[in-house]
């Protein structure tokens, strides 16, 4: 059985706690086992953090990377932010000699030293590149027969040189593990586009943030689509959250079931979508629960 | 109409400044062809923000504009425009030095300021919640995860990092 830490970051323990136990569940039953990486904090948020000061988010990303070298496993992560912080942290600092030794002065205060032993991975590109799409396929018991749009977001895929991935304009990796599931990946307009939420928009500028989110729900509405399928618990947010706030400041109600791909592939294996905390989303649609109550039951 | 920016009011300084963000030096190979823009999701949306303009501005040496620009803040870093330049001018990354520059400038938005502060404190930038604790006991899930709000010590660094670097100081209330 593979190991690897489990990075929590901020909103899927605190905001979508159903993401957290959807993919120890779902990991576990592919045979990775995730083990706590206690202690960790903030990945800090690579667009906000990074821009007010280098070295505090160098600091704080690598600390959370020392953890896992700690334990000598790689680091496993299902939010595009934290990805986007923790590796291009680790990269940074396993390239730049300066870099480093300006962090690990940090580090040592606090008795830690960053090594550059391990790797951070995506839990999308883990389960493409080391599980792989088939045994994904034979997980399966129940297949997910929903038409979904699959929204990659940014910081999975680009900047690129930090990641290896493949196309960033038309990239499918993602699109073969929602079909492994049995669910059908529709196109739509814009697929790649953002979600609104990064670099501190939404957090400054919130209408802003919300007219891109309001594009891809329109989008994915506009496809016909069940649901939209992420990776990423901060574009999760901005969408299903983004929802409410969508209606109040602009009055276009959507009702788009958000789901992670965690409770996807949850879906597939037979766990109900109470299980997978599906129904504690900030929107409420009782028709799409209903429908993915009938796709496996519960064990 | 505005005046005319003037050579004598150009900061040489700050635009070395910006340049030593590893690949900015890529800036002064910019020849103008908009894709940066015209490919933008975010200037789909806000046609005032222009991230061409935004470097074209650096490579100027037009501080004061810059870090007081008020659509310094609307990149959502998806890194689209770098990632599609034809000269291969890391924009986010010389942005995000930019807005740096700002923030050690004391320039920062009050949103933003609080988000810092609340990481800070707490280590995380969206702390547990009393609805969250309920939600995490009802699927049969520990009242808090196993980050620093299990583990005291844990966030004592955080607290020590933050006073290392001087973060609290940079992102403290303005009086």
């Amino acid at each position: 059985m593979s190991e690897l830490s489990f990075f929590l970051g901020c909103i899927a323990p605190n905001r979508y706690p159903g993401i957290e136990k959807a993919t120890k569940i779902v990991m576990e039953e592919l045979g990775v086992h995730l083990l706590e990486l206690k202690g960790a904090s903030c990945c800090p948020a690579p667009g906000v953090f990074r821009s007010f000061d280098k070295l505090t988010w160098l600091a704080l990303a690598s600390r959370n990377v020392v953890l896992s070298e700690e334990m000598g496993v790689d680091l496993l992560t299902v939010c595009n932010g934290c990805f986007g912080s923790l590796v291009d942290a680790n990269n940074t600092l396993k390239e730049d000699e300066q870099l480093r030794s300006d962090v690990n002065k940090v580090l040592a205060e606090v008795g830690h030293e960053f090594k550059g032993t391990i790797r951070v991975r995506h839990i999308m590109e883990y389960l493409y590149d080391d599980v792989g799409v088939e045994k994904v396929k034979e997980s399966i018991k129940y297949p997910v027969d929903l038409k979904v749009a699959v929204h990659y977001g940014c910081h999975l895929i680009k900047p690129s040189k930090e990641r290896h991935l493949g196309s960033i304009e038309n990239p499918t990796f993602f699109d073969e593990l929602v079909e492994a599931t049995g669910a059908e990946s529709v196109m739509y307009k814009d697929k790649n586009a953002c979600c609104g939420a990064g670099g501190g928009v939404r957090t400054s500028a919130l209408e802003t943030a919300l007219k891109l989110a309001r594009a891809k729900l329109e989008h994915a509405k506009a496809a016909g689509v069940d649901c939209i399928v992420d990776a990423c618990p901060f574009c999760h947010l901005q969408m299903d959250v983004g929802q409410t706030e969508i209606a109040k400041k602009f009055g276009d109600v959507f009702n788009m079931p958000i789901v992670h791909y965690s409770q996807l592939l949850g879906l597939g294996m037979g766990y109900t979508p109470q299980e997978l905390g599906i129904d504690m989303n900030y929107v409420k649609n009782d028709d799409f629960i209903a429908k993915i109550e009938k796709i496996g039951g519960g064990k | 109409m505005s005046d005319t920016i003037k050579t004598s009011d150009l900061d040489k300084a700050f635009r070395d400044e910006v340049l030593t963000e590893p690949g900015a030096e890529k800036l002064i190979l910019c020849f103008n062809c908009t894709g940066c823009t015209a490919g933008c999701t975010m200037a789909e949306h806000e046609p005032n923000y222009n991230i061409r303009q935004l470097l074209r501005m650096a490579n100027l040496g037009m501080r004061d504009e810059l870090l007081n620009h008020p659509y310094l803040w609307n990149c959502t870093t998806c890194y689209k425009c770098q990632e599609r330049c034809p000269q291969g001018v890391p924009n986010v990354d010389i942005l995000l030095k930019i807005r740096t520059m700002a923030v050690h400038s004391g320039i920062m938005l009050d949103n933003h300021r609080k988000v810092a502060q609340l990481m800070a404190k707490t280590g995380h930038a969206v702390p547990i919640n009393d609805d969250n604790k309920e939600k995490r006991k009802k699927l049969g899930m520990n009242e808090l995860p196993e980050t620093v709000h299990n583990y005291p010590d844990a966030l004592e660094e955080v607290h020590k990092i933050v006073r290392i670097t001087e973060f609290d100081k940079l992102t403290e209330a303005q009086s």
